[in-house]
């Protein structure tokens, strides 16, 4: 499958993109047995470091590197302007529709949002309701993904608001890039995003219990050193410089969540959890979970512990929610969204899913709750077969699924054996929310490596780059 | 402020390191018995074997005390818990998860040499590679070691790393000396055959001490001066003294640090007292096998109470 696709350095038609060309100029100077050559320091270094991430379902390989591509991705201060515009405004409204759902839900009085697809919704806590997390945030971290179709045309692909994970590899990435090319850094003015460790950590901070006395504790929980971003989850508490804790360290004592240490049990304020809901109390949720704190979320009701991010936050960014996204965005800011969506079809509703049965060939087609590239269908690069077992598991469950067009995304070239390729991007920006929001300027840039491929899942073959936000 | 499970992880982290090396260290010394002695080249297996608390596990396995067996059993099969590709891929999982309270430099010096005994023995070895393999192993943890001495800050993390490596070293060196202590022996050795010899020249070097022991004491082997360097010297530093000199004082660092004395301390210290004040010549009166034994169960109570004492668990 070839789609004609907009490259974000050298388009068809113009010619070389303005952001790019002091990169370019530099470029041409290169020579390519040397950039070769450091695409192979890039992966030593990896290696060296332990950026791994594991794989699920594959033994042999339990432990692989994320391709790193050492061509940037470069966006102009310009674009990033826009962009930052739109996503303050949609996190903002994530997080007044997490506060509504849970409390008085006007939006479903006012009918803009269907009842049953949140009253049915897996993702939706019962629990949640009533309960106002300290300082009233739900979302702490949220990574957006974001795909761009033309010179001006983005669009949200996916709202991350539970537990975003990758930003360990923009900041790798950047620290690469900076270790193989400092001379790049000389020419070119890019917006540093090194402090992202000390930004979250001010956050957490920000967002503590009302009763925390001095400067609040806070922790990474993790699931475990065998998890498949524990080396992110370690990453980021060395970097914060807090404790990273798994469920196993921690004990509710005298009605506050605490670690065992070599000295006893120390109180903490503000958990970063990167366990799923279901994981976190065996007593509220999952009775088999060894992850997580049995009766936190009695603690949490209490007041006593912020948990970033809040429980139940996974309603905001079900697939399911996605399409109504435009609605949610206007009805709490008031304003229409200034970044799309995509045209999404919910196949729960019957003409819905008669035009994705019929247009199979054509469409991606994702599980409501799925993540990671599991569990989906990219119509143009099926085979029969494929869309045809795909479509029976549609008729049998279809409001499982939505489905999109299949976008041209973007692509920005990597460096191949026969020189520049272009290859599909998205984007995943970071932000940050307490009393204000911040993003960082940069962001996760995801490349699907195979050619002509969509699917930019690291878990799918997927690599990642530097992401560029020019300072000018 | 150090989390229970970060605490136990350097611990294990170091005694799995440590552990790792003297894998290669006494396969060094069988190699060595086997290629001088022929006739009882399997006694000496066996020994060694028994030393690495791995006998048992190995019969269950082979029929026959080759070196190939043995050496691949206590290297590289990772069936065997104990072997230098376990415990170094053991050490490895802890070191990655207690990664924050590494540096960069000794974390990455685990993970490299990780890597580079998972290349190394990933198929059986040759023979003739056998002397290359054992250097690479003592090379990657000496690396090891240097990084981690050259980087870390001297704290409580420093602290339960070096009580991870006390206690294993302090563990190994009695078994040594416990599978050997009938040749040292005043009744049987007195004479000192040449059999005797290469029996006492095997243990030092199980403890890379055949040189040393040169510098310390005369030229020929004594079996009294040999139990002496092991047990009683303060400086030899594979030696049961010099492992509770530091076990103590990194006892007493967290004690201090903490405020807080504990049950270890006091099994430290009282271990440490009957070291200083005994002489090889008691111990051989009261029996060398009894003192080892005693020694080896006193060193393992210590090492479960550091766990519940700083709550590992």
């Amino acid at each position: 499958m070839r789609l004609a696709a907009f490259d974000e350095m050298l388009p068809e038609v113009s010619g070389l993109r303005r952001p790019y060309s002091a990169y370019d100029r530099w470029l041409k100077e290169q020579d390519p047995a040397r950039l070769t050559e450091k695409m192979q320091d890039a992966e030593r270094v990896f290696r060296k470091t332990g950026i791994t991430f594991a794989v699920y379902g594959e033994q042999e390989a339990s432990e692989r590197l994320i391709p790193f591509d050492i061509v940037p991705r470069i966006i102009s201060g310009n674009e990033w302007r826009r962009l930052t515009q739109g996503i303050e405004q949609r996190v903002q409204a994530l997080n007044a529709f997490l506060d509504d759902i849970y409390h008085r839900q006007e939006i479903l009085r006012a009918g803009r949002v269907p009842r049953d697809l949140i009253a049915k919704n897996e993702a939706f806590l019962p629990e949640m309701i009533g309960v106002r997390p300290p300082a009233g945030v739900y979302t702490h971290i949220i990574g957006v993904d974001i795909v761009r179709i033309s010179e001006d045309e983005f669009y949200v692909l996916e709202d991350n608001a539970r537990t975003p994970s990758g930003v360990s590899y923009m900041l790798e990435n950047r620290e690469t890039m900076m270790q193989l090319f400092p001379e790049l850094f000389q020419k070119i003015k890019v917006r540093p995003v090194e402090n992202y460790p000390q930004l979250l950590r001010q956050s957490l901070a920000a967002v503590r219990p009302q009763g925390t006395k001095g400067a609040p504790t806070i922790a990474v929980l993790t699931p475990g050193s065998f998890n498949s971003a524990y080396f992110e989850h370690a990453f980021l508490a060395d970097q914060m410089g807090v404790q990273l804790v798994e469920g196993q360290d921690l004990r509710v004592v005298d009605g506050h969540v605490a670690m065992r240490t070599t000295e006893g049990y120390k109180q903490i304020d503000v958990l970063y959890r990167r366990v799923d809901d279901s994981f976190l109390d065996p007593l509220t949720f999952r009775p088999d979970s060894a992850l997580g704190i049995p009766g936190i979320m009695d603690v949490y009701r209490a007041g006593n512990i912020t948990i970033a991010n809040a429980p139940g936050t996974g309603i905001a960014d079900d697939k399911a929610i996605y399409s109504y996204m435009p609605e949610i965005v206007e009805f709490y800011t008031g304003r229409k969204a200034i970044l799309g969506n995509i045209p999404t079809w919910r196949c729960s509703e019957p003409d819905s899913l008669k035009y994705v049965l019929e247009h199979i060939d054509e469409l991606v087609i994702k599980e409501v709750h799925g993540s990671g590239g599991y569990g989906m269908l990219v119509g143009p690069a099926a085979t029969k077969k494929e869309c045809q077992d795909f479509a029976k598991k549609l008729q049998a469950k279809p409001s499982n699924y939505i489905a999109q067009p299949t976008l041209a995304l973007s692509t920005c070239p990597i460096l191949t054996d026969k020189g520049l390729a272009p290859r599909h991007v998205d984007l995943r920006p970071y932000v940050l929310v307490s009393d204000r929001i911040q993003i960082v300027p940069g962001g996760l840039t995801r490349v699907a490596l195979k050619e002509g491929s969509l699917v930019v899942n690291s878990s799918q073959g997927g690599g990642t780059k530097d992401t560029w936000v020019l300072d000018d | 402020m150090l989390l229970g499970r970060t605490a136990n992880g350097l611990y294990w982290m170091n005694r799995y390191i440590e552990r790792a090396e003297n894998m290669a260290r006494l396969v060094d010394a069988g190699l060595r018995m086997a290629l001088t002695r022929t006739q009882s080249a399997s006694e000496e297996w066996n020994s060694v074997l028994l030393s690495a608390g791995s006998d048992a596990a190995f019969t269950q396995k082979y029929s026959d005390y080759s070196a190939a067996n043995v050496a691949d059993f206590l290297l590289r099969d990772t069936s065997n818990p104990s072997s230098t590709m376990s415990s170094i891929e053991t050490a490895r999982n802890n070191a990655r998860m207690v990664r924050t309270a590494l540096t960069r430099e000794t974390w990455e010096s685990i993970n490299e040499a990780w890597m580079a005994l998972k290349r190394m023995l990933a198929r059986p070895i040759d023979e003739r590679d056998l002397p290359n393999v054992l250097d690479a192993i003592k090379r990657e943890t000496a690396l090891i070691r240097g990084s981690f001495y050259g980087t870390m800050l001297r704290n409580e993390i420093f602290d339960f790393s070096q009580l991870g490596t006390y206690v294993e070293r302090a563990d190994n060196t009695a078994r040594i000396l416990d599978v050997k202590y009938y040749v040292l022996l005043p009744s049987i050795s007195w004479v000192g055959s040449s059999l005797d010899n290469y029996q006492w020249e095997s243990i030092l070097r199980s403890v890379s001490a055949h040189r040393s022991y040169r510098w310390v004491y005369d030229a020929d082997y004594k079996p009294t001066n040999i139990a002496d360097y092991l047990i009683l010297n303060v400086r030899m530093p594979r030696s049961l003294t010099f492992c509770y000199r530091f076990l103590a004082e990194h006892l007493k660092f967290l004690g201090d640090d903490y405020g807080e004395r504990h049950a270890c301390h006091a099994t430290a210290e009282k271990t440490q007292t009957m070291l200083r004040a005994g002489s090889i010549k008691d111990i051989f009166d009261a029996g060398l096998h009894e003192f080892l034994a005693g020694f080896i169960r006193d060193n393992t109570r210590l090492g479960d109470e550091i766990a519940q004492d700083y709550r590992f668990y």
